[in-house]
């Protein structure tokens, strides 16, 4: 499950504290520092978990959104062209055997890249 | 043996037409021979569903009371033609909103036309003694015109070559997305279902033929648009009644930074009279080549990377330079198929005859260039030969005293041997001012990489760069990088002054 980490508290290294305390390997897909928006993270963790690490990082001053789904595909909207594949840094999109798109949302770090490059609209971010 | 039009369509109306989709064809030549495949075939269809950007449709209105000779038309704020009075009009596929956001234009008119929207139709008028209004507005239907007329300039490309960006910025083309560094490889057409794959040498192709548009029986009308059959890449003329078409075959689409163009399903129904047509039918994926093109260079003629098969396109990587890069198909190959099939069940259930071309299409023309009589404006017209510059190893108090009498925001920053390596700007040193942990030298807080330009590089493509990296200055570099001038933002204002270059 991925969640969306916002940090306020300067420098507090809170996910760090959290896999020490918790003993659970968090996988950082993304994260991103602005002067002006602050710090943020997108990071992987185990589904049983997901819930009780959120917590743990809401506790120490994140504030935390757990993501259900990565990347929307509009069925109707889209082709199948395939103009999303190469675009994609993690593989989230393929063709089947019948060419149709396949999209495998778990996959999805939520960078953004594929939206702008369906020429039909067709992907949009949930959160 | 070979067999005639006529008894080809004779079964097509007995219902014993034997019609296939042009990707099945290798596998029966290989299974028959071609003998064996000229007896057993009666017809092969192709389809292909990618961006045809030469499209368009000629629409007319009915009259107005009082009526106007409507000169300039608007249609949910996308302009259309206006000079062929009075209520007619051409709107083409890729003409931007003049108010809504960019990404809505001719083609999006089109498909909500299709779909069976209201549209907005304004127009104006210098007004005549038999044409007396200025003015209109109104909303219409597809269902309120007297005709819909899909016409498009150029259809159907045989081939397209495929595009890769070797440069350092991404690009946003009408080839989609490309990635820096070659980071991806993106293509059009079908391969083995395409149209003209089938018939390289147009026998069967040709003025009347009829083929499905949009999801309506159209018609090919003759050579289309840059028709350069002579380098294997033939186009295609074609019509069809937009009333009779549909969104399975007909979707309006938007290439980021490029604009709207119009996604369109094209198939047409090959007879299988000969040998020939066996053989030309049975080409697969392989056997069709294109160039990978590099979009990184901004020119007419650009480089081509290596030969590839939409064998290796389609199979979602290629190698290049020792590298797997992934390829993107921009064309939808499951529509293409779904195009071939509809046209399968038409001519199996008789609803589709075949004729043989009523005009043949010329297959030794070669496109030609533009012919320009004025020449490019380039850098070196406008640039400022006066350039302040400084060195690496300065300190930034120096870089301030040169930025403040030279008036300028930009310096170069040169090394030892006098080439480019920096630029510093007023932000920089303002920067280094406001944080002065550790840095007092150039080379501390200067931008190392540097957007360039040359002093023969056209002023328009300066200005992308410019646009492009929302910077303000350019230094310009010769062969050895050695910064011979400066490009600043507002050197363009001299483009447009009484004498200046493009007056």
């Amino acid at each position: 499950m991925k969640l969306l980490v916002r940090l306020y508290n300067e420098s507090r290294p809170i996910i760090a504290q959290v896999v020490k305390d918790t003993g659970i390997l968090i996988n950082v897909d993304r994260a991103r520092s602005d002067a002006h928006e602050g710090e943020e993270a997108l990071v992987d963790v185990p589904d049983e978990h997901c819930l009780m690490i959120s917590e743990r990082m809401k506790s120490l001053g994140a504030e935390v959104r757990i993501l259900e789904e990565g990347i929307r595909h509009d069925e109707e909207e889209c082709i199948d062209c395939g103009a999303c594949i190469s675009i994609c840094p993690k593989g989230v999109f393929y063709l089947d055997d019948e060419w149709k798109l396949q999209v495998e949302t778990k996959k999805c770090i939520l960078c953004g890249k594929c939206i702008i490059s369906c020429p039909h609209n067709a992907l949009v971010l949930s959160y | 043996m070979e067999k005639s039009i006529d008894e080809i369509n004779r079964r097509i109306r007995d219902g014993t037409a034997r019609v296939v989709t042009a990707d099945e064809m290798p596998d029966i030549v290989a299974e028959l021979g071609e003998e064996g495949a000229l007896k057993e075939v009666d017809v092969v269809t192709t389809g292909t569903f990618g961006a045809m950007c030469s499209s368009g449709a000629f629409l007319n209105f009915g009259h107005a009371e009082p009526p106007i000779k409507m000169e300039r038309i608007w249609l949910n704020d996308v302009e259309a033609y206006g000079g062929i009075a009075a209520v007619d009009t051409y709107i083409g596929a890729t003409n931007k909103s003049v108010t809504r956001m960019e990404n809505y234009g001719g083609a999006h008119v089109i498909e909500d036309f299709i779909s069976g929207k209201a549209i907005e139709l304004r127009a104006q008028s210098s007004g005549s003694d038999c044409y007396p209004r200025r003015s209109i507005t109104t909303e219409v239907r597809l269902e309120d015109l007297n005709q819909a007329i899909m016409v498009n300039p150029r259809n159907a490309y045989q081939r397209y070559d495929a595009a890769v960006n070797t440069s350092d910025d991404i690009l946003y083309t009408y080839m989609g997305t490309l990635l820096p560094h070659s980071g991806n490889v993106t293509f059009s057409g079908a391969g083995t279902l395409n149209p003209i794959c089938n018939d390289p040498n147009l026998r069967l192709i040709g003025s009347g033929v009829p083929i499905l548009l949009g999801g309506a029986q159209g018609m090919v009308i003759g050579e289309g648009t840059q028709h350069s059959s002579a380098g294997n890449f033939a186009t295609l003329m074609t019509t069809g009644d937009m009333t009779e078409m549909n969104s399975d075959f007909l979707r309006a689409a938007f290439m980021y930074r490029y604009g709207p163009t119009l996604y369109l399903g094209i198939g047409i129904p090959l007879p299988v009279l000969d040998i020939e047509t066996v053989r030309k039918t049975a080409v697969r994926d392989e056997d069709i080549s294109v160039s990978i093109r590099d979009y990184g260079v901004p020119s007419r003629s650009r480089p081509v990377i290596r030969p590839v098969s939409y064998a290796e396109l389609k199979s979602g990587k290629i190698e290049l330079n020792g590298e797997e890069v992934k390829t993107s198909s921009l064309s939808s190959y499951r529509r293409a198929k779904l195009v071939a099939n509809t046209l399968k069940k038409w001519i199996e259930d008789g609803h589709m005859n075949l004729c043989l071309p009523t005009r043949y299409i010329d297959t030794s023309k070669q496109a030609k260039p533009m012919r320009e009589t004025r020449k490019v404006v380039l850098v070196q017209e406008i640039m400022q030969r006066r350039v302040v510059t400084i060195k690496e190893d300065q300190d930034i108090t120096e870089a301030a005293k040169k930025l403040l009498k030279g008036e300028t925001n930009h310096l170069p920053v040169l090394n030892e041997q006098g080439r480019l390596t920096g630029v510093v700007t007023t932000f920089d040193v303002a920067k280094a001012v406001a944080r002065p942990e550790r840095k007092v030298k150039v080379q501390d807080v200067m931008t190392r990489n540097v957007i360039t330009t040359q002093a023969d590089e056209p002023i328009d493509i300066a200005a992308q760069k410019l646009e492009n990296h929302r910077i303000s200055a350019l230094p310009v570099v010769d062969a050895q990088n050695q910064c011979i001038a400066i490009l600043h933002a507002s050197d363009l204002g001299k483009l447009f002054k009484p004498g200046g270059p493009r007056t």
